[in-house]
């Protein structure tokens, strides 16, 4: 099937099977291999994405779903400035090791930041509670979306 | 060693060595979804490879029907045991002396087993051709537990080996059994403790994967594998494929976690290297994650029972452990040759006696194989464990506060290096002075007043405690090697003339942050800035031999070796920087990242400056360059320690448990990057908590593997895991060329006592004495119930 | 893991999507949220061979009060529950709605789909019992409403026809004060419920109880009333010994597997205590 999905900004026009997930799209199709694959069964939130704002987990989802919609991956956080606040949180605060939940965790952070600016540590620990880090122990990834809620609030600095 | 509260930088912020925080170099990649892990690799014709597993635990190979698969568009081939036989490659050597079958060719031997491989242009058909091959199998009596197999008339399981007539697998015995028998005989009081230490698995978030890239004109070899010992794996394939080892090039990219899953060597790879070579066309495997739970290295599985000697006192007199491993179907994790049981040295843990004697079994059974992957230095988790239960109970048993009880048996600082029991040299430490500062912060005294009020109001609070010595860095090459490989490791340096470095290790990080912390321990040597010298790890083509990175080996093997081989440059250097300064050697001073001439501190030359001259004005006694290589043989391993406090409140209507605190007090020496550090720790608790609490891998009465994927096989969100409060002290290893001891595993070594005995806190006073992990709400509220 | 392939159609109406189900009859599944189903195809548990999708239909998008009672709409995700006001006017429903699976999947599954599962591991369809909803069912031939006593059938089974899917499910709202608590014993997000009991409380303007439900998951092949829990409460006045009464009946309700979530005994137990909590916590909400 045809479908058209906006990317990260960019208009994409591809033919696929009405069986591809989302998730095998981006990274195969699309060739944007920051969303990952960790699990077969919804639970780990490594592939996560932004579907028109909203975060969901691009292996549970088929790409002919995905028709008209906009979609951010990882690769689409980085601004005309520069990295984004949780992007430099994450690396500032050591909210990761390995990296291969990183991108789901800060599209998860981005998304709760847009819709509650001043989170507390139970907010965070909730809004990221659908994506498992198997290396942090969560501790600096909430200290890293703490960073940049802050980072935000004071125009880009870390507060 | 002089224990401290914390470790002063030698060099300033801007060169960035041993003991600052500096940001990880790996970072700016990883946050921007730009790293390149074995998934991201995509090579001109690819194919991909997806394996038909055993849905029966034990069974007769009787017909395999592959022809309707073949038949599906799309479809290459259809590898099976009898091609794989054809070409000697159906069975393969493991890490620990053993063999494995590759494709099953006679039974199979557990669920998930390797049957058969399709290979095709695109994974989807892949995996619908799966559906299309026959497998006739006959049905085994399943053996799903290690009692069962050491019963004389178990089905025998290892039928493939001549003369085996039983289902053992290994025999491991240490320390002295006179001289324990005799603690035992005068001792006032005997505490003992059975108990499971369940299986688990490392599920790395990223599963283990391959791209083989055989071609066919010239040989040669390029795999992309998740591998977290490339060079040893190099040699592996050389001696499973027979291909001239110089043919192979491994090269293990981004690694999406590893915890001891990468360490072995999996079917999947030797298949789709041989479909490579055959095919003549690169073919790329990844596992979903239920073949990564079912078939892939597991840890624990370890069946235990020990008991303590006491004396009137309360001092420990001896102890005598007696173990049973549930192996899984092959012995296929890797495993230093010498310590069949995994490395039990520190059982006797942090405490004083004189007596210990420690046997051990393990047991075929027809389950996924594995048994020392996990975090877990070799086996030590088990081991500290069950030292760190028996603690608590033998406590309760003399009426003395378990902190008081650990404090009257500690080894004491001067007593270092301490001859173990067992016979093992613990390098440092200073149990009390950690134990204390953990006490101090969780706010011990108050906490166990609040206890004994909560009890009179029909409250259960617990509080548990561990105060574990870990062992890691494998290892001294008399004694340590895996499959004849000595263990140790590797650094070659080079810094070029504008004063910039390239640094090769034959370790290799999965996240531990090696580009960062390796680059430390050189602008620490040097006096170059961290920020200037470049890591490469991971390619056996352009790094040094190695054995890898796993049991907390990188900083005690690998960060030796890095110190090392800075060290032999810093010697060079200083003869360059005499010729410069018309200086002799001798009369230079040292200090970080610049030669001086004693007594005249303006004349001096700066590393960079050195480095320049080493490829334009190099002293004619001397070859050209700035560059070395060493292979670090470390002289011992390093005993890295901590106390960690646990509180919990347990509702007993439900038995359900949550942990109010968590203090972690770890000394791992000299630490390189303390945020690193830290990290480490907070995913080892994290570990820990884990495997207390909910996650476990088990097996129904038809082998059928319970914990298949992530709905079943639990692993802690963010909601459910504790906060962590860390403190540290500082003993440095008296013989690690930095002081450092590594980190990687302590809090997963020492963690899951301190959450447990937490627990049997709450309700010891009921008279409950031991709950098997994961300490389920259900067990906990039976105990209660049957109390 | 891969699904196998399927037809798939993604109609933008109620209308063509009630034709297409009405011309694939047995042969077509509709697809919601997914959140259950495609993973089911992942692990190739499921292989359906034609998909009704009907994430295009918005009109189905809503969490609304109609005629006195809270519908939810088939295309309404577990997170619009979350985030809707009218969805306070039931206790039960919007205490129920964070608990379910983690945030992301929130973000796609619909309550109408998990309704329609049956899968008795699930909670809404406890929480739908406790609540006393309707289910609203629809074909190209027409429309009805099944009580969700009758929609639960079994084991991932229900009562819907070939050809009809769920449009809607509807909570009345109660006219007295009520409360309404879903406990759930879960060892993490995104985990099944291990015991999960819903309970709605109506008190009358003496203080007398006037409706109960209770409403039992996974602890028994299906998710169940628990009947003569209910029926000891209606007329009495609230108490700690009559809460604790009704615990006992409902865990006297439940046949639980044992299992690697727990003992069978544990699990009644879990049952006896929750429904206890569960009622306080109605209770309190109701005269707060």
């Amino acid at each position: 099937m045809q479908i058209n999905i906006n990317v990260n900004g960019t208009d994409h026009s591809l033919d696929v099977e009405p069986r591809r997930l989302l998730v095998d799209a981006i990274r195969g199709d699309l060739g944007l291999r920051g969303t990952h694959i960790g699990c077969d069964t919804t639970s780990c939130g490594a592939c996560t994405v932004l579907v028109d704002g909203t975060p969901i987990k691009s292996c549970t989802m088929f790409a002919v779903q995905a028709d008209g919609s906009a979609v951010t991956t990882v690769e689409g956080l980085k601004g005309a400035d520069g990295l984004s606040a949780v992007q430099q949180g994450f690396s500032a605060e050591h909210g990761l090791q390995c990296g291969f939940c990183t991108p789901g965790m800060m599209l998860v952070s981005t998304a709760l930041l847009e819709e509650n600016p001043d989170p507390s540590e139970d907010d965070i620990r909730w809004a990221i509670s659908g994506n498992i880090c198997r290396c942090t122990g969560y501790v600096n990834i909430v200290k890293a979306v703490q960073w940049a809620a802050a980072a935000a609030r004071n125009g880009g600095e870390e507060g | 060693m002089q224990t401290t509260t914390h470790h002063q930088p030698t060099t300033s912020p801007e060169i960035g060595g041993v003991g600052h925080s500096i940001p990880r170099v790996e970072d700016a990649r990883f946050v921007q979804g730009a790293g390149n892990y074995l998934d991201d690799v995509n090579l001109p014709g690819m194919l991909h490879m997806a394996i038909l597993r055993s849905p029966v635990a034990h069974a007769n190979l009787v017909s395999i029907d592959s022809s309707a698969a073949m038949e599906l568009d799309g479809v290459l081939a259809v590898v099976t045991g009898e091609l794989m036989a054809a070409h000697n490659l159906a069975w393969m050597p493991t890490l620990s002396g053993d063999t494995q079958a590759v494709l099953a060719t006679d039974k199979v031997r557990y669920q998930g087993q390797e049957v058969a491989c399709v290979i095709a242009t695109d994974r989807y058909i892949a995996e619908d051709a799966l559906r299309l091959i026959d497998v006739e199998y006959e049905e085994l009596e399943p053996i799903t537990n290690p009692q069962r197999s050491l019963e004389a008339d178990a089905p025998l399981i290892r039928t493939d080996k001549e003369d085996v007539t039983d289902n053992v697998s290994f025999t491991w015995e240490a320390g002295d059994q006179a001289a324990t028998d005799a603690a035992f005989a005068r001792a006032s009081k005997v505490v003992s403790l059975e108990t499971h230490y369940p299986r688990s698995h490392p599920s790395p978030l990223e599963t283990c994967g391959i791209v083989a890239d055989v071609n066919p004109a010239t040989g040669q070899a390029t795999i992309y594998m998740t591998s977290q010992a490339p060079h040893a794996h190099r040699t592996l394939f050389a001696l499973v494929a027979g291909l001239p080892e110089q043919n192979i090039r491994i090269i293990s990219p981004d690694i999406g976690g590893g915890f001891g899953n990468k360490v072995p060597i999996y079917p999947g790879y030797v298949v789709a290297t041989a479909a490579s070579l055959l095919i003549g066309l690169p073919v790329k495997w990844v596992e979903s994650r239920t073949e990564n739970l079912i078939s892939t290295g597991f840890g624990r599985d370890y069946y235990m029972t020990g008991s303590l000697a006491l004396d009137d006192d309360g001092r420990i007199l001896g102890l005598r452990t007696d173990l049973l491993a549930d192996q899984g179907a092959f012995y296929s994790d890797a495993q230093p040759t010498k310590f069949r049981a995994g490395l039990f040295h520190i059982v006797t843990g942090s405490y004083d006696f004189a007596a210990a004697h420690v046997t051990a079994k393990g047991a075929f059974t027809n389950k996924a194989p594995g048994g020392v992957a996990y975090r877990c230095s070799f086996r030590v988790t088990e081991a500290s464990y069950l030292i760190e239960r028996l603690i608590q109970n033998a406590a309760y048993e003399i009426g003395m506060d378990p902190a008081e009880f650990r404090r009257i048996n500690f080894i004491q600082p001067d007593q270092f290096p301490y001859t173990s029991p067992t016979g093992f040299i613990y390098d440092s430490g200073d149990y009390e002075t950690a134990m204390q500062k953990a006490m101090d912060m969780v706010g011990y005294d108050e906490l166990r007043a609040e206890q004994a009020a909560a009890r009179e109001e029909g409250r259960l609070v617990g509080i548990g405690m561990a105060s574990f010595t870990e062992v890691v860095g494998a290892g001294p090459a008399h004694t340590y090697d895996i499959a004849g490989l000595k263990m140790f490791d590797s650094a070659e340096l080079r810094v070029h003339p504008t004063g910039k470095a390239i640094l090769k290790l034959g370790v290799k990080t999965q996240g531990q942050g090696h580009e960062t912390t390796f680059a430390q321990i050189v602008a620490e040597e040097l006096g170059i800035p961290a920020t200037d010298i470049a890591v490469m790890h991971g390619d056996t083509d352009n790094t040094p031999y190695g054995l890898g990175t796993y049991a907390s080996r990188s900083t005690p093997v690998g960060g030796g070796a890095t110190a090392m081989v800075a060290r032999k440059l810093r010697d060079k250097a200083r003869k360059i920087a005499a010729h410069l300064l018309e200086a002799s050697p001798e009369d230079l001073e040292w200090e970080p990242g610049k030669f001086s001439v004693a007594g005249s501190p303006d004349a001096s030359v700066t590393i960079q400056d050195i480095a320049f001259a080493a490829y334009t004005n190099h002293p004619e006694d001397e070859e050209a360059g700035l560059e070395g290589v060493h292979y670090y043989n470390p002289p011992n391993m390093t005993y890295p320690f901590g106390t960690y406090i646990v509180v919990v409140d347990l509702d007993s209507d439900t038995g359900v448990w949550t942990v109010r605190r968590m203090v972690a007090v770890d000394d791992c020496g000299v630490r390189i990057n303390p945020m690193i550090v830290d990290g480490q720790i907070h995913g080892g608790l994290t570990e820990g908590f884990a495997k207390a609490n909910m996650q476990w891998i088990t097996f129904d009465d038809d082998g059928n593997c319970i914990g298949s994927n992530f709905m079943d096989y639990l692993v802690p969100t963010a909601w459910e895991t504790p906060r962590f409060e860390l403190g540290e002290t500082v003993t440095p290893s008296p013989h690690h060329p930095i002081g450092a001891k590594g980190v990687g595993e302590s809090a997963t070594v020492g963690s899951p006592a301190a959450f447990v005995n937490a627990v049997i806190d709450a309700v010891a006073h009921l008279g409950v004495r031991n709950i098997d992990m994961p300490v389920l709400p259900d067990r906990v509220w039976k105990a209660i119930q049957n109390a | 893991m891969y699904p196998p392939a399927f037809e798939y159609q993604a109609p933008d109406t109620l209308e063509g999507a009630l034709a297409a189900l009405a011309e694939l009859g047995d042969e077509g599944r509709v697809l919601a949220g997914g959140q259950s189903l495609i993973p089911m195809m992942k692990l190739r548990l499921a292989a359906p061979s034609h998909l009704v999708d009907i994430n295009r239909i918005s009109e189905l998008s809503y969490v609304r009060r109609e005629n006195g009672s809270l519908c939810i709409g088939a295309l309404a995700r577990h997170n619009d529950v979350v985030g809707s006001a009218d969805a306070k006017a039931s206790g039960v429903v919007s205490s129920a709605a964070p608990w379910i699976s983690d945030p992301l999947v929130r973000n796609r599954g619909t309550v109408c789909g998990s309704v329609a599962h049956c899968d008795p591991e699930g909670d809404w369809n406890s929480v739908m019992l406790a609540a006393r909803a309707s289910v609203v069912a629809q074909s190209s031939s027409g429309s009805r409403t099944i009580g969700i006593d009758d929609f639960i059938v079994s084991f991932f089974t229900n009562s819907l026809e070939p050809g009809e899917m769920v449009t809607a499910v509807c909570v009345p709202i109660p006219s007295g004060a009520s409360g309404g608590a879903y406990m759930k014993l879960e060892r993490k997000i995104g985990d099944y419920a291990t015991v999960g009991v819903a309970t709605q409380l109506e008190l009358a303007s003496d203080g007398t109880i006037a409706q109960a439900g209770i409403g039992l998951t996974a602890v028994n092949y299906q998710n169940t009333r628990a009947s003569a829990a209910e029926d000891l409460l209606r007329g009495e006045t609230p108490s700690d010994e009559l809460f604790a009464e009704a615990g006992a009946a409902a865990a006297a309700a439940s046949d639980p597997q044992t299992d690697v979530r727990g003992d069978a005994e544990w699990k009644r137990n879990v049952v006896a205590v929750y429904t206890r909590r569960g009622l306080a916590q109605a209770l309190a909400s109701a005269t707060s």
